[in-house]
């Protein structure tokens, strides 16, 4: 049988074995600990992200545009808002990887789960930005 | 690349009694994914208050309709009893609450302790928005 045609000759060695000693990629932390960081930033701006929703019960438009658009609140809630999409596509894309096992489908939504989480956080970050300008 | 072995597969949920932990583990992914699709809401508000007074009359009247109100009370729940229960998991994290009688502690103050917040939250609401 001739050889010519042929990739290189199967390695007997199992994945693991062939992975065993060459160390971490360093890499693989970088969402569990991105997903504590946001959550620690919501901890933390949860009283002043309830606070401001408190502040625009039962106001109209006028009222609620002029809060909306003061520095702070502003700050307070383009924070929050930052903290939470980011924390929420992470969230989205363990539960997609744990449930989703076909691999095509599997990108397909880790995918739309980043367009998801990108559109909803620049459609809010829009608004508080067009709130703030004033026009 | 995946090696084909065959070993025993562990036993899977349905061996198991259901503990206080166990379902507050999952509450806590389902009350995540909730508050994934209520950004959708929290997006429509801001944008309406940006867009103008007639977008912005729309929002309100879904959030004073039963179904919108039953929605934003939800929603509430959801986020309280999330940051509560993502609380527990930060003591867990650094180490501390495993014992049984802690683990069932910070279980039971997560979970009680968010709807006790929610209906906190929503008197206080309802206490100011009557008197706007």
């Amino acid at each position: 049988m001739s050889m010519t045609n042929q990739a290189p000759p199967k390695s007997m060695r199992t994945p693991l074995g062939r992975v065993r000693s060459l160390g971490a990629a360093h890499t693989g932390t970088g969402d569990f600990w991105r997903q504590r960081l946001t959550g620690v930033a919501m901890t933390l701006l949860i009283i002043p992200a309830i606070w401001v929703v408190m502040m625009l019960v039962g106001r109209n438009q006028a009222g609620a545009a002029q809060i909306l658009g003061s520095v702070p609140i502003a700050l307070i809630l383009l924070c929050f808002i930052v903290a939470s999409t980011w924390h929420m596509k992470i969230g989205m894309q363990v539960i997609i990887e744990d449930y989703v096992h076909d691999e095509k489908l599997k990108l397909a939504a880790v995918m739309a789960n980043q367009f998801f989480c990108a559109v909803v956080a620049l459609t809010s970050i829009y608004a508080l930005l067009k709130l703030s300008s004033g026009v | 690349m995946t090696a084909k072995t065959e070993r025993p597969l562990s036993p899977h949920l349905q061996i198991y009694r259901l503990t206080l932990t166990m379902a507050m583990s999952v509450l806590h992914r389902a009350t995540g994914i909730a508050l994934y699709v209520g950004t959708l809401l929290l997006a429509w508000w801001l944008i309406a208050a940006a867009e103008g007074p007639n977008a912005y009359s729309h929002v309100q009247a879904f959030t004073s309709s039963f179904l919108g109100r039953l929605i934003v009370f939800g929603y509430t729940w959801a986020l309280v009893h999330h940051l509560l229960s993502g609380i527990r998991h930060f003591v867990w994290d650094l180490g501390y609450g495993f014992k049984a009688n802690e683990r069932e502690a910070l279980t039971w103050g997560a979970l009680l302790g968010g709807i006790g917040l929610t209906v906190l939250l929503w008197m206080i609401a309802y206490a100011i928005g009557g008197g706007r």
